[in-house]
């Protein structure tokens, strides 16, 4: 059987592409095959542990869960495009490292994509909103507080800086 | 790429993917949030030959309510528009309960309702909040179209009543009746974890404050959602108290027959139920309030 290819054009981290893609190829591994953006982890491929999570179209999703060709048209965002073009770290991830919010770091990309998002819809979210919006990432090395820690500081950063 | 081999064509209009499923039958899947069916075919427990994709199909996707006040909710809806949408969960108030529950907020921006349906999985919260809402889900195929009551759809473990060139369109839920009130209750190992029980309840009174109708249906205890209808009869005509709720609870355990798994054994998960009987029952009758 001819693979069944597909000619897909999307962003990613606001940079556009133009790409043929099998249709069997997930997301998560086009992005780090493909795109060489190794940051997006993988780590189950069901959708359970969250190192795939990436932003389609603003919200988090499972990288995993998709499939390539199903990014067509759209605008994806990853881990990579977190910090500033000069090097400036996104406060969550200057908390993240202020808090020692991580270990291995495998999880990390994940949670920063999520939280991301979730602070920008959230502003001011209580720790337990926290623990919530952070119970689709598993971390098998902080035991989550500092991650937690880290949060509510990103928060109050973000906070500050734009009141 | 762990999923085998397909044919991959996105559907530009309903009619379209219709004539593909026909075409292609039982080895063609449509692919709508792709939350079960990517990770079965990551797995390749699933091989569809051809994905019918249809989530362009953005007709299919949206909240209306008839004059009438019935709720009607496209297939294609995701669970991150139902549980932002305020008019909704007052209208339907086990999916405020619910909804939390599913999976994490990562699946639930991309899962559809009309997905979470056709999968039929007994340990998902919706097949119990279909079935206890007594909703209809309105069936399409290229030759023309049907509605099926919820209680008539799920058909077994993973399986519903579509045949192979069917799609599920939209799902109407019916208008609460004045003086009721409702609850959906579940527990599972972890947070967004599938449930080892879950009820819903909906307990409706009449003029007198007396028990007119109560509709109790759970999930993660059968192979299909179980509605435990016929356990409530001790409560019709009667107040709601402690003792009647209780004989309610015993019944529902005589009722199911939980088959036990990773995280609980059989009667545990009897006992889990009844409890939460107890407590959904009693949960929903104080929703009622007072003005109604
Ligand atoms: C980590 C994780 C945890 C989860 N936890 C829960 C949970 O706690 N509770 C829960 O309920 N679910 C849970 N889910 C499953 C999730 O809710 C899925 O979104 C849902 O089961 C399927 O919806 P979907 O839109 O993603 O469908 P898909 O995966 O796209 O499709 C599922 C099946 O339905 C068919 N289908 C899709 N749409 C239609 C249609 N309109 N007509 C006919 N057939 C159709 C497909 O062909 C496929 O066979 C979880 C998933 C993951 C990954
Ligand atoms: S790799 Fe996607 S959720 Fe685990
Ligand atoms: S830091 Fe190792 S898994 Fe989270």
């Amino acid at each position: 059987m001819q693979p069944d290819q597909h000619e897909i054009e999307f962003t990613v981290n606001g940079t556009h592409y133009r790409r043929m893609v099998e249709s069997r190829m997930l997301l998560s591994d086009f992005l780090r095959h493909e795109l060489g953006l190794a940051g997006t982890h993988v780590g189950c491929e069901h959708g359970v542990c969250g190192a795939c999570t990436i932003l389609l179209d603003g919200h988090p999703v499972r990288s995993c869960l998709m499939l390539a060709v199903q990014a067509n048209g759209r605008a994806l965002a990853t881990v990579e495009g977190l910090a500033s073009a000069s090097g400036e770290l996104h406060p969550v991830q200057q908390a993240m490292h202020a808090h020692h919010g991580l270990q291995c770091g495998y999880c990390t990309p994940g949670i920063l994509m999520t939280m991301t998002a979730y602070l920008a819809e959230h502003p001011s979210p209580s720790e337990d909103e926290v623990r919530e919006a952070l119970s689709g990432n598993l971390c098998r090395c902080t035991g989550y507080q500092n991650i937690v820690d880290a949060m509510m500081d990103a928060a109050a950063r973000m906070r500050e800086a734009a009141p | 790429m762990k999923p085998a081999p397909f044919k991959f064509v996105a559907a530009s209009s309903l009619d379209h993917a219709l004539a593909l499923k026909a075409e292609h039958g039982d080895e063609a899947r449509f692919l709508a949030g792709g939350q079960s069916l990517i990770p079965a075919m990551n797995f390749r427990l699933a091989r569809p030959s051809v994905l019918i994709d249809i989530n362009a199909l953005t007709g299919l996707a949206g909240i209306d309510r008839s004059e009438t006040g019935q709720v009607r909710v496209g297939a294609l809806t995701r669970y991150r528009a139902l549980e932002r949408d305020g008019d909704f969960l007052r209208a339907c108030p086990l999916f405020a309960d619910a909804l939390p529950h599913i999976a994490h907020p990562q699946i639930r921006n991309r899962g559809t309702i009309g997905g979470n349906l056709s999968h039929a999985d007994p340990a998902s919260e919706l097949p119990a909040l279909a079935v206890a809402m007594q909703a209809e889900m309105r069936i399409r195929s290229a030759a023309g179209g049907r509605t099926v009551a919820a209680s008539d759809f799920f058909a077994g473990l993973l399986t519903t009543d579509l045949a192979s060139d069917e799609m599920l369109v939209d799902i109407t839920f019916p208008v609460l009746a004045p003086r009721s009130g409702a609850c959906f209750m579940e527990i599972a190992r972890r947070r967004g974890d599938f449930a080892i029980a879950g009820v819903a309840a909906i307990v409706t009174l009449d003029e007198e404050r007396r028990c007119a109708s109560v509709r109790l249906a759970l999930c993660g205890v059968g192979e299909t959602p179980v509605d435990a209808g016929a356990a409530t009869s001790p409560m019709l005509g009667s107040r709601v108290t402690g003792e009647v709720i209780d004989t309610v609870a015993a019944g529902v355990r005589e009722l199911i027959a939980p088959s036990g798994n990773v995280h609980g054994s059989p009667d545990y998960q009897r006992h889990v139920a009844g409890v939460l009987v107890q407590r959904a029952i009693r949960t929903a009758h104080q929703r009622i309030g007072h003005a109604a």
